[in-house]
């Protein structure tokens, strides 16, 4: 497949809006606005199936229609630049090497859903992309691209680029409406859910990065175009950021579909040091660990469920033979512990003790009947918490059980693990 | 205290969001990046500043751990040690920054040069393992680099 959102990201200077404009950019919008009413737009990216890269899945162009015509109230379109899943690192390519590509796909996406100001969302860690994204917000304004009366056409749309605090949870869409309404990032019970009721009680769309930076070419290139990348319920170009025991860890923009396999092994060069693998998490902790046996698996939303996974953020960590899973659980639940808003308590409470016990384990002080201790209490989790959150910290420990429970059983017998691990920095 | 240029800052933020309270993050940035930390005295300063009850202010403070409220070193060593990080060595990296720096995560040298700190994925995890002091992302890092950073940010300071 030919490169569509990475296709100019080492251009040097992609950056600049001149380059950019060379390089064919901003044409999608002078089109978008002049060619298509803001219903038109709707329905090409319904035709095209994009589904969001923020982890859910959820059809785009669905969502856009949500937004209530006849709402006498103000719209906004937020863009969530949060990016928090540990593993991915894609969004920070896309807004730091091509900010323009996303800043045309938001104006045009504010214009479909009749947004007049965008929020920026972006995580507060992240000061050079913000830095990037600020003096491009700058150069758009000053050629018209943003402001008033855009292009001629009488549309008009400013940015703000909100910077977080270095919370996880504000990149979960009501935490974040929370976050830019300068409270707690605490999350809200849907419904009513953000197209009806979102950031100030205003009618919201909110979409990711990589989702909105795909809008500029299904509008130049047609949602027939679109859906015959990919496969046919999850079509289009995806961005897969692999990391972990990989000979050439990175970012890659492959067709949705592509298997697990190609991008380990093709694009990514294969396991480190020749070892064999181990394990694979598909989209970031928050999706099930997948054995060596489905390495056959097509990443894209649907064949991920089919294997008992998910795509989520389609950032694949990789894991070698001398990995204990154990030990990694207990990283990943730490994550969740730290990171848990703290407002219902099977997420609160549930998360502390998972890492506790986790920790006894990993320290050599496991007992008979943890395993099931750990089951129980993901089990007081799942399903009983207000956002998904909850049920993304349990993921795992149920994964790691359910895969390497001899792994857990040798750890408590024993009190050490089960592989030697290799020192890794030198 | 916080500084005349930035209080100009802050109260020019009244009025850039549809809700004022909207302010609070960005002005929390503001004085972060003046100082490192903002402390009780600030949080109240800027409060002060937005016409906001210094309790929401406190309140929305606390809960993002960007904005640590006691002072901490010139430089803030933020290692990631989430899985990716973690599986490249990161809690070796660690160590070795405890060995180097004769201080525990969480502590700050005695001359006030560098504050210890682990800290959860920064989106960076391709490059493993690595670190952020203050606003810079260091990746791919080895004993060699790691050493050639401090020195130059001690040499910075000569
Ligand atoms: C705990 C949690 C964390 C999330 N973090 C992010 C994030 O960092 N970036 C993101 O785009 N979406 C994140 N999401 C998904 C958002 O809630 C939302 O679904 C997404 O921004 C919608 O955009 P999309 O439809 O374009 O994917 C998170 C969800 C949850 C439950
Ligand atoms: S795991 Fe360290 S940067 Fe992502």
């Amino acid at each position: 497949m030919e490169k569509i959102l990475f296709k100019h990201i080492d251009f040097p200077e992609q950056y600049k809006i001149d380059v950019y404009i060379k390089n064919g950019g901003y044409i999608a919008l002078s089109k978008a606005l002049k060619e298509f009413t803001p219903d038109d737009l709707i329905e090409m990216v319904k035709k095209s199936n994009l589904r969001g890269r923020g982890g859910a899945g959820f059809p785009t162009g669905v969502k856009w229609g949500f937004v209530p015509k006849d709402s006498p109230k103000a719209k906004y379109l937020i863009c969530n630049a949060d990016e928090g899943e540990p593993g991915t690192f894609k969004d920070r390519w896309l807004l730091e090497k091509d900010p323009h590509q996303l800043l045309e796909g938001i104006i045009i996406s504010s214009y479909a859903t009749g947004a007049h100001l965008c929020f920026i969302y972006i995580r507060g860690e992240f000061s050079f992309g913000a830095k990037r994204l600020k003096g491009a917000i700058e150069e758009a304004y000053q050629k018209g691209f943003l402001g008033k009366n855009i292009l001629g056409t009488g549309f008009d749309l400013d940015i703000i680029l909100y910077r977080g605090g270095g919370a996880y949870i504000c990149g979960e869409e009501t935490s974040l409406m929370n976050s830019i309404q300068g409270e707690r990032g605490l999350t809200r019970l849907k419904p009513p859910f953000p197209t009806s009721a979102g950031v100030y009680e205003c009618p919201t769309v909110i979409n990711n990065v990589e989702t909105l930076s795909n809008i500029p070419h299904i509008v130049l290139n047609g949602p027939e175009w679109f859906s015959s990348i990919g496969t046919p319920t999850s079509p289009g170009p995806k961005i897969y950021s692999v990391s972990g025991h990989v000979k050439k860890p990175g970012n890659y923009e492959l067709p949705m579909g592509t298997t697990l396999k190609e991008i380990i092994y093709e694009h990514a060069g294969g396991i480190k040091d020749n070892k064999n693998l181990k394990a694979v998490i598909p989209g970031g902790i928050s999706t099930p660990v997948l054995t060596p046996d489905k390495l056959f698996a097509k990443m894209d939303f649907d064949s991920m469920c089919d294997v008992g996974s998910m795509l989520g953020s389609g950032a694949v960590i990789v894991m070698d033979e001398t990995t204990c899973m154990v030990k990694s659980a207990q990283r990943m639940v730490k994550f969740f512990e730290h990171e848990s808003c703290g407002k219902c308590t099977p997420c609160r409470e549930g998360t502390y003790w998972l890492s506790r016990i986790l920790e006894r384990i990993e320290n050599g002080g496991g007992e008979e009947g943890d395993i099931q201790l750990l089951l129980d209490i993901c089990d007081n989790i799942c399903g009983k918490t207000l956002c998904p959150m909850g049920d993304g910290a349990i993921i795992p420990v149920l994964s790691t059980i359910e895969n390497f429970r001899e792994e857990y059983e040798y750890h408590i017998k024993n009190k050490k693990c089960m592989v030697t691990p290799v020192r890794r920095f030198d | 205290m916080i500084s005349k240029k930035i209080k100009g800052r802050i109260v020019e933020l009244k009025e850039k969001f549809p809700q004022r309270k909207s302010a609070i993050l960005p002005a929390l940035h503001l004085v972060l990046k003046e100082k490192n930390y903002v402390e009780k005295e600030s949080l109240k300063e800027i409060a002060g500043l937005l016409e906001l009850p210094p309790i929401e202010v406190f309140e929305t403070a606390s809960f993002y751990t960007m904005f640590p409220q006691k002072k901490v070193g010139k430089y803030h060593i933020q290692v990631c040690t989430n899985l990716s990080c973690s599986l490249l060595g990161a809690e070796e990296l660690v160590k070795y920054l405890e060995e180097k720096l004769k201080i525990k995560v969480g502590e700050t040298t005695p001359n006030g040069m560098f504050t210890l700190s682990t800290v959860e994925c920064l989106g960076s995890c391709g490059t493993a393992p690595m670190m952020q002091i203050n606003e810079d992302y260091y990746e791919n890092l080895t004993k060699e680099k790691v050493d050639r950073i401090l020195d130059d940010l001690l040499k910075k300071q000569i």
